[in-house]
């Protein structure tokens, strides 16, 4: 056959995952390649954000040809590869690795509200049977109780070391405000001097706390909400601050509001959040919040009335204004912080109302 | 933002100017410091040692209100070292021999002694900026509340122009919004010089489409008025205004020269202000209307990189509090103002992207969690996340301006001698009427400070932790002293957030000519302590 000169490129590498082929672009790894095929690999030191780091070794699958497994996060794939994601030997080694991990971490039950992705370990050892004491003994980690922050549990009790609250800080955030001591069993998350986070570089992003595997590092504000007996419910958004847009999900139990947490697929923000974004979501439920509306009664305090009385006496003073000094004599400002609907009725309003342009927002100020 | 913010992580060189952006962007600047790591190379002008000056390769303590010099003779060293983008220059742009005429006299050695920056260090910026392959501009509200905030902007377009770092990934110029729906403000119309969609109300084509879609005949051509023409008109005989709608806005403690404003307000015969709290501006109105707040309702927002992004209502709303739309539609409904019978949000939106060019091919239903970056200019086009690609607005070439140096509205002297300079913190948001309700924050951040370099303080009398009375031309407060090393040697810092330090008492020596954009980043000042 006569090769079309268009087409003699190189043909795309590929491989086969349990008896399906796949392409794969150079530079991809197993694990990559293994999820877009949506194979579930069990992992808990992986965050696709961060760089692999290949230290639970749970992702391990079988490769032909090769004598013994490797870590699919770290290992590149290669043309004509044939991988095993779920062998039963893999499977036994990773309920091993899963028993060994659950010696070190003593909480059985870890409640939702730690963070986003608290419930990996359990699920695991759940899914696995691995809690079974086989390897009970020796744990490590230390849970920091001196700690006063309000908004992040230190419960290192519950830590595995999978670091990824070290690497997130430092790849994610650039902040390196996580550190770990020790080695082997001595083991432990600290900061800088082993101080407080707040006397630390912590900026409270909360990052770590969302990405923690164990809920050792957890959100300490939410938990506040634990006795609630409601289901949470999560609802997607964009949060209220900056104009970054960054996508949350809020979390309610009933009808209040427990907690934020980032949404991983945010357009704006991949899953990162500041401490306005992550911790200062409750005043919507604050006390001071007006709940009826108000008219200033002639000693200038205020009076509650009903919605009716206040909106038609509000018409009225700007028919008055019209009629006394002109329709050029009514300004509307327009909010920079509520939505388009309000921003357009605002600026309808003058116009349609009145003909003019005496329609400003807040970013003049 | 001209380009993505995701675009953020692949510049080759970044300048970073008036923007504090670890602070007020946190989550955007993740993505600079990646761009770090792979090696970018990061200029920052700020008068202020930031975190971001600190990552920086090259930091410029730029005197407050020198922007424009610095910007001059960065060109000037572009130009004279032949890092100009010649090409794109003559594809795309016009008067550059006009501009590199005018540029001539703009030397690093004339701009260091307005700047007070070694002119080595300007001319180092302005090679490592001219000569990336791709170099981004980012900045924010220290670029543009001056007196000549539309000359610093200009002066940063003239460098992208320049340079061809426009309308391709990883360059651009970006300015970082700072309100969550502040470019959704612009985009509605609810400015004075633009229907909603940027559609200019000084064109008769525009003010005939409006005219009959809000059947209103009588529909001015041009004659916009700002909020700062309208503070300063406020109960006045001739041509004043006597009535006002504001709608979350806490228009006292952010706006500057706070008993100018207080007055301004006190004069109307009628006051109506939306909002969730009884702020300090909602207090001095004759009605307050209680709104629902984010998390109670369904909306859109458009963020910085303009994504169209859907809010939801996650919690019913407070009280018997309402969606502003909703609020502003039953008072024009009583006015007898018709095209306000909206039944819902949607409703609100959907009439907003019939009417907007930019929005024309968005709808209520389409938009997802952020799938469109305008313009979407007809259904199925896919949003235009790069700006100016293949050619600037209108088919227009990208125009050269001869900008001059001019000195902010007040400068030192021997009665106000030191140089104020007004910003925004971490942990807190604006006046802290949401952050200062959210439990928590005290613990990190519980009263404000007036940042102080420690050389001065000493000079000055003053030490870390003392209160003492700062003093402008139009007001003066107390405020407890904190010395460091990230203020300049004759400048101090700080935020308008605490309202028992109201900075702005003191702010408003001047407003840009042309936006009206006031001065709230120059003030000059004394100092003294308080025994």
């Amino acid at each position: 056959m006569i090769s079309d000169p268009h087409t003699s490129v190189a043909a795309q590498p590929s491989l086969t995952i349990d008896g399906q082929s796949a392409t794969f672009t150079q530079g991809e790894t197993i694990y990559q390649i293994a999820s877009r095929l949506q194979k579930n690999i069990p992992t808990l030191c992986y965050d696709d954000r961060l760089q692999a780091f290949g230290s639970c070794r749970l992702c391990i699958v079988e490769i032909e040809g090769m004598r013994n497994p490797v870590a699919s996060c770290t290992t590149e794939a290669r043309d004509g590869m044939i991988i095993q994601t779920a062998p039963p030997k893999i499977e036994q080694m990773r309920k091993t690795l899963l028993e060994l991990v659950a010696s070190e971490n003593r909480q059985v039950n870890i409640d939702p509200l730690r963070g986003l992705a608290s419930q990996e370990l359990s699920t695991l050892v759940n899914k696995y049977g691995a809690r079974n004491g086989r390897f009970a003994g020796k744990t490590s980690g230390t849970s920091n109780e001196q700690d006063a922050n309000p908004f992040i549990l230190r419960d290192y009790d519950q830590c595995i070391s999978c670091y990824r609250c070290v690497r997130v800080c430092a790849e994610q955030e650039g902040d390196y405000a996580i550190s770990i001591a020790n080695r082997g069993f001595q083991t432990q998350i600290t900061t800088e001097f082993n101080n407080d986070l707040r006397d630390s570089d912590c900026t409270f992003c909360g990052q770590c706390v969302q990405t923690c595997p164990t809920g050792a590092l957890a959100d300490k504000k939410a938990l506040r909400s634990q006795p609630l007996p409601e289901p949470i419910k999560k609802t997607r958004t964009v949060c209220p601050y900056c104009a970054v847009g960054c996508s949350i999900d809020l979390m309610t139990k009933g009808d209040k509001i427990v907690g934020a947490q980032p949404a991983l697929d945010g357009p704006a923000n991949k899953g990162a959040l500041c401490i306005k974004g992550q911790f200062t979501y409750d005043f919507i439920q604050h006390e001071d919040r007006l709940k009826k509306p108000l008219i200033k009664q002639p000693d200038g305090s205020f009076k509650e009335v009903e919605w009716d009385e206040a909106l038609t006496k509000a018409a009225q003073g700007f028919a008055k204004a019209r009629q006394k000094h002109g329709r050029r004599s009514i300004y509307g400002i327009a909010s920079g912080r509520a939505p388009h609907e309000a921003a357009y009725s605002m600026q309808k309003f003058i116009r349609a109302s009145f003909g003019t342009h005496h329609i400003d927002n807040c970013s003049r100020a | 933002m001209s380009n993505p913010l995701q675009d953020m992580e692949k510049p080759d060189a970044i300048f970073a100017i008036g923007t504090n952006m670890t602070e007020c962007h946190p989550v955007a600047a993740t993505g600079l410091k990646k761009a770090l790591t792979k090696g970018a190379k990061l200029i920052v002008a700020d008068p202020r040692k930031t975190r971001l000056a600190e990552l920086a390769h090259l930091h410029l303590p730029i005197r407050v209100g020198s922007d424009v010099a610095l910007l001059l003779a960065m060109a000037h060293v572009i130009v004279q070292q032949g890092l100009e983008d010649r090409e794109f220059i003559a594809q795309r742009c016009a008067h550059f021999p006009e501009f590199k005429k005018h540029l001539k006299e703009f030397t690093p050695a004339w701009a260091a002694e307005i700047c007070e920056v070694p002119a080595i260090d300007i001319e180092q910026a302005a090679i490592l900026y001219g000569s990336a392959k791709l170099g981004a501009i980012y900045y924010t509200l220290g670029i543009t509340e001056h007196i000549c905030g539309v000359d610093n902007v200009q002066s940063l377009c003239n460098l992208a122009l320049l340079t061809g770092n426009l309308g391709k990934e990883g360059t651009g110029i970006n300015p970082m919004r700072g309100q969550n729906n502040i470019q959704g403000a612009g985009d509605c119309g609810a400015v004075p010089n633009n229907y909603p969609g940027f559609q200019p109300v000084t064109d008769e084509a525009f003010q005939r489409k409006f005219a009959e879609f809000y059947q209103q005949p009588a529909m001015d051509l041009g004659k916009q008025m700002t909020k700062v023409t309208a503070l300063n008109l406020c109960g006045a005989e001739e041509h004043g205004i006597h009535a006002m709608l504001i709608d979350g806005e806490n228009t006292v403690v952010t706006d500057p020269d706070k008993n100018h404003c207080k007055k301004a307000l006190e004069s109307l015969d009628h006051l109506v202000v939306i909002d969730i709290f009884l702020t300090e501006t909602a207090q001095m109105a004759d009605i307050v209307l209680p709104a629902s707040a984010w998390g109670e309702t369904d909306g859109v927002q458009a963020n910085t990189e303009r994504r169209v992004q859907r809010l939801r209502a996650a919690v019913p709303p407070h009280g018997e509090s309402q969606p502003d739309w909703w609020i502003i539609a039953e008072i024009a409904k009583r006015l007898g103002t018709p095209g306000f019978e909206f039944q819902s949000a949607k409703e609100v939106f959907n009439e907003l992207c019939h009417l907007s060019p930019i929005y024309k091919g968005l709808n209520w239903d389409n938009i997802g969690d952020g799938n469109y970056q305008w313009p979407v200019p007809e259904e199925g086009h896919p949003g235009t996340p790069i700006l100016h690609q293949n050619e600037f607005k209108d088919a227009k070439p990208g125009l050269f301006k001869n900008i001059n140096y001019r000195d902010p509205a007040e400068v030192i002297d021997q009665d106000f001698p030191i140089w104020l300079t007004t910003g925004r913190r971490l942990q807190a948001y604006h006046t802290r009427t949401q952050t200062g309700r959210a439990s928590g924050m005290n613990y990190l951040l519980a009263e404000e400070t007036l940042e102080v370099h420690p050389d001065d303080a000493k000079e000055w009398n003053l030490h870390d932790g003392q209160i003492a009375k700062i003093a402008s031309r139009r007001g003066e407060i107390e405020i407890k002293v904190e010395t460091t090393t990230r203020s300049p040697r004759g400048t101090v810092f700080t935020s308008f957030s605490f309202a028992d330090t109201q900075i702005n008492i003191l702010t408003g020596s001047g407003y840009d000519p042309i936006t009206q954009t006031a001065e709230l980043k120059v003030c000059p000042i004394r100092i003294t302590p308080v025994s």
